[in-house]
Order: C-alpha cells, then structure tokens, then sequence
C-alpha cells in the first residue's frame, strides 16, 4: 500500500527528515509516536505534498504509483487522506458543498459520473451517524466556528465520506476532551477494514487505548528509531521520551 | 507542480471573452466637444427644445469643472476632445418590431448570450440592449404594457413620455453634480427608461444590456427609473466591450426614485473589458448613480458585481428622504492585473427612521487595487437612524493592495451608526486543504472566492446569481499567490 525508503525532506533548508523508510500493507494501522519536533506532522505533511517541504532524497510508492510525482490533490484522488491536525476555516461554503466538491472531483478522477443527489444525502446520513457528527453542521460553513472537538470529528466525516486507502491521522486527538476522543476514535475503528490502511500520529499514548494498532514507530530526529507492537506505546508511556536521547548515540 | 507564479502568469494571459468587434455601418459624429457637436446630437434624435437647453446647461456645468482629486489613485489624463460623443449603427427607417433589428447586431448580442429573439430570451426577463449609444431592441414591450409598465429607450420615452421625462430627469444627480455627470448631462446617447405605475409589481425583471463596439468612442447612457407608490421592480444591467488597445470613457448616470411604499432593486454586473495584463487599454468606467427613497416606506437597493473595467470609480448612492426609508449597498469587486477599482456607497439619512445596510466585499489580485470608500451621513431630522456597513477585502498574491475610507458624519444622537471591516488573505493553508481532499487549486480558489462574496451574490436575481458566479471564476482563475 505504501513504501516509504530512505526519505529525506527540508524545509527552509533545515532538514527535517533524515531518511525514514517504512512499509505500510493493506489493512494495518500503524502509529508513529515521538516527542515534539521529532517530524511527526513534517512526516504527514511530505506525504500529502505540502508545498513548502522539499524531498530531497528517497522514494515513496503509494499503491504502485510514485507518490512523490502527484499534485497533492491527485495523492487525494489515489487515496490518501490526511485528518489535518489543524483544520482550516472557509467562511461562506457549507461543510455539504464542500464534501460534494471534494467527492465528486475523486469520482471524476476516477471517471465516475458526479453522484445523484438523492445517493449522496443518503451517504451523508450514514456516514453522519456513523461519527456522530451533528447534522445541524453540514449546512454551516466549513469549519466556521466549529468546536475543537466538531472539526476534529468533521474530519473523520470528510474520511468516511471520500473512503480513502490510506488514512493518516495527525494528532487528531489533540486538543480533544476524553468523550470527544473516544467518538472519534470509534468512528475510526468503525471504518477499519482489509482494504483501508491508517497512519495514526500522536504525541500520547491515551489514543492507542482506542484505536489499537498493529505496529508502533517511534520517531525521534527524523528517523525512525525504535519499531514494536502496541507494548512499545505503553513502555514510552511509562519511560517517557528521554532515554531515546541515549539510545540515538548507539543507532 | 505548478508554482505560484505560473499560476499568476496564466491568469494574467487569460484573454477576455467579449473582445470582439462587430463590422456594421455606423453613424460617428467627428471627435471633439463644443455646442455645435450637442446641437448634433439633439437634432439627430429629434430632441425637443427643452431637453437641448438641458444638454447645453450641463456643457456649461462641465466646462468649468476640473477632474477630481480625492481617489486613490492617480487620475489618467483624458482628453475630451479626442472622444466621438455619438455612434449609432446606421439604420434606414424606424424599426417597428425585431425582426427589422440588423441581423448582424442580433447576432452580436446572441454571441454574448443576450438572446433579444423573444421566443428564447430567459424566462421573466425583459431586455433592453444598446448598441454603443443607441437602444437597438427592448423586448417583452407589449406584455409589460398591459400592466401599465414603461420600458423603452431613453429617447422613446423622450418622445412617448416627456412630462415624466421632464419632471424626474436630474432629479436626482443633477446636470452640475460632477464633472462626469455634466459630461453624460451634455452628450448622452440613449439608455433605458422605466415607470412602474402605482400598485402595480413588475412581472419580470428588466435588463439593460450595454455593448461598447465602435473605436474611439465614449459611452454616456442614461438610466431613469420611476417607482410610483406601492411598486416594485427589479432591474438588472450588464456590459461588455471589444479589447481595444486605446482607453474608452463610460461615464453612464443612473437615476432611480422610489415614492411612497415602492421597492427598487438594481443590480449590476458589470464586465467592461478590463485592459491587458500590462494595463493596456480598458474602459474608464466613471458612473454616477443615485436613488432617492422619495416616499415614506420605501426602499432601494443596490447590487453590484464589478469584476471588469481598468479603472472603476463609482458610488451608488441612496438618499433616504421620507420616513422609515430603506437603502442597502451589496458589492463585490475584482481587480486583478493592473485594474483599479475605487468604489463604494453614499447613505443619506434624512427621514427618521431610515434604516441603511451596506456589504462591501473588495478582491484583489494580481497588482489590482481596490478602495472601498462610503459616506453614512445622519441628518438632524434622521431620529432613530439604523447603519450597518461590513467591508471585507480579500487579498490573494502579495502585489495587489486593498484600501478602505469608511466617513461617518452624524448630527442627530438617536442615530446608530455601526461599522465592521476585515482584510484576509487566501490562505495557503486553504489552497492546501482543498487540495488534500481531491480538488485541484482553481477550483478552490474559486470556491473560497465564491464563499466569500455570498451574501452579495444572494441578493442578485436567481438566473443572474449563477452568471455571477461563473464570472468570479473565471475572472480569478489560477490567481493563486
């Protein structure tokens, strides 16, 4: 699904990433956990083709394409979908327009006819119910004046609703209250599937209780310096993030 | 991927749609202004006496005038004696229906998706298209009639209607009121004419199409609208013009009264050719238009959407004379390449109350520059005068500039005056959110553009609303910066 080898990205000419490689298959959710500026969302954003972060080495295969040679809105249509940890507002264009833009473009990428109306509120309800997002949102404006915890959870709707391969989730849990987070993390488990792979970025622990993952990356100085099952989250929970420090001096 | 500045060059070298010219014989008076040229026009369109003293009092007016000084901009030079005050496209007898209207000018406006042809025209509108400077077709005449509606050209009604003519024409900005006002008051061509009797709710809404063809040519129409007590209309004009490498003067007035209980709502979008991306050529859009709320109760409201033009300085003005008068200002302008738009509103508050609403939404792009620049005056009699004025801008690229002279002037305490304003930019972070769910960035340019102007687009007739639209797309396709 994804292969990620010896990549190495910078941004502003500091480099940020230092050579990560990983191999994401169908059906596995993978964390990558690491202290503050360990490259956790730089990681997340090289993925996603933000504009000013620069490759400046490696390679990364998305689905048997090469990721890195796709507009970030083709690695959208391919598959990728990346839950900002940051959403943006869009004063004036209503959370429903929006997601009907954004999934018809992907149909129409794939070379599928814009969907009906009828199929796509219909879809709109299922997908609502399933992260329990308030319908009363849709007709506001993206985001606009959203909670902390309704954009995260709207963000999970646009997930469920573009019905990605690849999800990554970055920091999705942050900022979130223990009920919050818990709506969301059940909203994932429920689009958990043998065709849909996640990447779940988070700084905690507390979101793995949830969302229970196969594997567990630990990224520190833009590498990855440690990988292991969910156990490895509970001993960084407990250790902390500084005997990495000494373990970087033996990598 | 492509870069900002690709983006911004494409944008730049995108062509303007209407930059056709249409071949037709034509009837120019030579360049230059003096009486004897008035004189001509008058005579041509068989003026009475009256109208030509009018014309002549405005000449007088504009000879002593000077440019004004007080824009944000620099003022080009313009001669006025380089200009042909008339063009009219030749025709050999009086026109009594359509089907004699020269094929070629219908299909000119057919091409700009102005269907005159009745059968075809939109549903529930009525259009009056001028040719240059003269009124070449209205249509849906003789329905309206029957509800007493006027709808003609300006000479028409010159000659059908005169008492109505003589009793509102400078009615409301006056032959004197600025120099381009004098200028129109001396040489106006034609335009549109519109009296709504009492009662009565205009059935369709009535559209004036402006096409400037001729070279060397100003455009100077003329718009008078009369609702009578408890009528409504809803009035909608458009214009486009060839690309020419030359700069040409449209420097229109528009006059509505509203009397007791009557509703006025004019909106305007307006796609003048806007010169090259190096400012070459354009038109020089400089309109007065002003409505007064004569009668108690009653209401107007302007709509504009100004995405054409090189320089754009126009302030549809409302004066609220009798009580519980309503006047509201929706606009979103554009400016992209090296357009310059200095637009906004004049509120005057002088029955009590009178309410006013003004949303003024400036986009820029490119090198363009955009002023807002209003006036909410209360008078002493204006108790319990209602103002609210928002005033967005929205900046995308970082060359363009975005300017706002908000004057409150209020003399009576009751009064509430309120004022908002924002400055934006069009985020990368939105682009990049838009791309990451599978749209690609002129679309969401497009989208962000579009939720942005809403409030203004709402207030535009439905067939027109989704014109607009289509328009800001395309006028800000791949603006990106």
């Amino acid at each position: 699904m994804l292969t990620i080898k010896n990549l190495h990205a910078e941004v502003d000419g500091k480099e940020i990433l230092k050579g990560i490689d990983l191999e994401i298959r169908k059906g596995e959710v993978h964390a990558i956990m690491g202290p503050n500026g360990s490259g956790k969302s730089s990681l997340a954003s090289v993925l996603a083709g933000r504009e000013n972060y620069t490759v400046t080495q490696g390679e990364v295969n998305f689905d048997g394409k090469d990721l890195l040679e796709l507009s970030p809105e083709d690695r959208a249509r391919e598959g990728m979908f990346l839950a900002f940890q940051y959403p943006v507002e869009i004063p004036g264009v209503s959370n429903i327009n929006f997601l009907k833009t954004a999934l018809n473009e992907i149909r129409a990428y794939k070379g599928l006819p814009a969907m009906e109306a009828k199929e796509f509120l219909k879809l709109t309800k299922e997908k609502q119910q399933l992260v329990e997002f308030n319908a009363n949102l849709m007709n506001r404006s993206l985001n606009e004046g959203f909670s902390g915890g309704e954009k995260k959870r709207n963000e999970i709707l646009q997930l469920a609703m573009l019905d990605p391969k690849l999800g990554i989730l970055d920091e999705t849990d942050s900022g979130l209250d223990i009920d919050a987070l818990r709506i969301v993390a059940g909203g994932v488990n429920k689009l958990r599937g043998p065709e849909k792979s996640f990447l779940v970025i988070t700084h905690y622990q507390r979101l793995l209780d949830y969302i229970v993952p196969d594997f567990v990356h630990v990224l520190y100085n833009g590498r990855i310096v440690k990988t292991g099952t969910k156990e490895l989250a509970l001993e960084l929970e407990e250790k902390g993030y500084d005997w990495l420090k000494e373990a970087e001096v033996h990598v | 991927m492509r870069n900002s500045n690709e983006i911004i060059d494409d944008i730049a070298n995108k062509e303007y749609e209407y930059g056709f010219t249409t071949d037709i014989e034509m009837d120019i008076a030579p360049a230059g202004l003096d009486e004897d040229v008035i004189r001509f026009i008058s005579a041509k369109k068989e003026e009475p006496e009256w109208l030509l003293e009018w014309r002549l009092k405005g000449y007088q007016a504009f000879k002593k005038m000077q440019l004004p000084k007080w824009q944000h901009f620099d003022m080009p030079e313009m001669d006025f004696q380089k200009v042909s005050y008339y063009a009219a496209p030749k025709k050999k007898k009086q026109l009594n229906s359509l089907d004699e209207v020269d094929p070629e000018l219908l299909a000119t406006f057919e091409k700009l998706g102005i269907p005159l042809n009745e059968q075809k025209a939109l549903s529930g509108v009525a259009v009056d298209a001028v040719f240059d400077s003269v009124s070449v077709a209205t249509t849906f005449k003789g329905k309206l009639k029957e509800m007493g509606v006027i709808f003609c050209s300006f000479g028409e009604a010159v000659r059908e209607h005169p008492d109505l003519v003589k009793k509102y024409l400078g009615s409301v900005v006056p032959h004197s009121d600025n120099i381009f006002a004098a200028l129109n008051a001396a040489v106006f061509s034609d335009g549109s004419f519109v009296y709504i009797p009492k009662g009565v709710r205009c059935p369709m809404e009535l559209s004036t199409y402006f096409r400037i063809n001729a070279q060397n040519t100003g455009q100077f129409e003329r718009t008078l609208i009369i609702a009578d007590d408890s009528s409504y209309v809803s009035y909608l004009e458009g214009c486009t013009a060839p690309m020419r490498d030359e700069n040409q003067l449209h420097a229109a007035v528009v006059e509505l009264v509203a009397l007791d209980h009557a509703e006025i709502k004019y909106s305007t979008v307006q796609n003048w050719y806007p010169g090259d991306k190096d400012g070459k050529g354009g038109i020089y859009n400089f309109v007065t238009k002003r409505g007064i709320c004569k009668g108690n109760s009653s209401k107007i409201s302007w709509t504009q959407v100004e995405t054409g033009s090189a320089i754009t300085w126009k302030y549809p003005s409302v004066i609220l004379q009798g009580d519980d008068a309503m006047g509201e200002f929706y606009s979103v302008a554009v400016t992209r390449n090296k357009q310059i738009a200095d637009t906004g509103t004049k509120i005057y508050h002088l029955g009590r109350n009178t309410r006013s609403r003004i949303i003024s939404k400036g986009i820029s792009a490119g090198q363009g520059e955009n002023t807002y620049r209003g006036l909410v005056q209360v008078g002493p009699r204006a108790h319990n005068a209602r103002n609210f004025t928002q005033c967005d801008s929205l900046l995308i690229g970082n060359r363009c500039g975005a300017h706002t002279f908000p004057y409150i002037e209020s003399r009576n305490k009751s009064a509430t005056v309120e004022h908002e304003a924002t400055t934006s930019k069009i985020g990368e972070d939105q682009i990049f959110y838009l791309n990451q769910r599978g749209i690609d960035t002129e679309k969401a340019v497009a989208l962000i553009v579009n939720g942005y102007a809403k409030e203004v687009l709402n207030q535009l007739p439905m067939e027109f609303a989704v014109e607009a639209q289509k328009l800001l797309s395309i006028t800000l396709e791949g603006s990106v910066g």
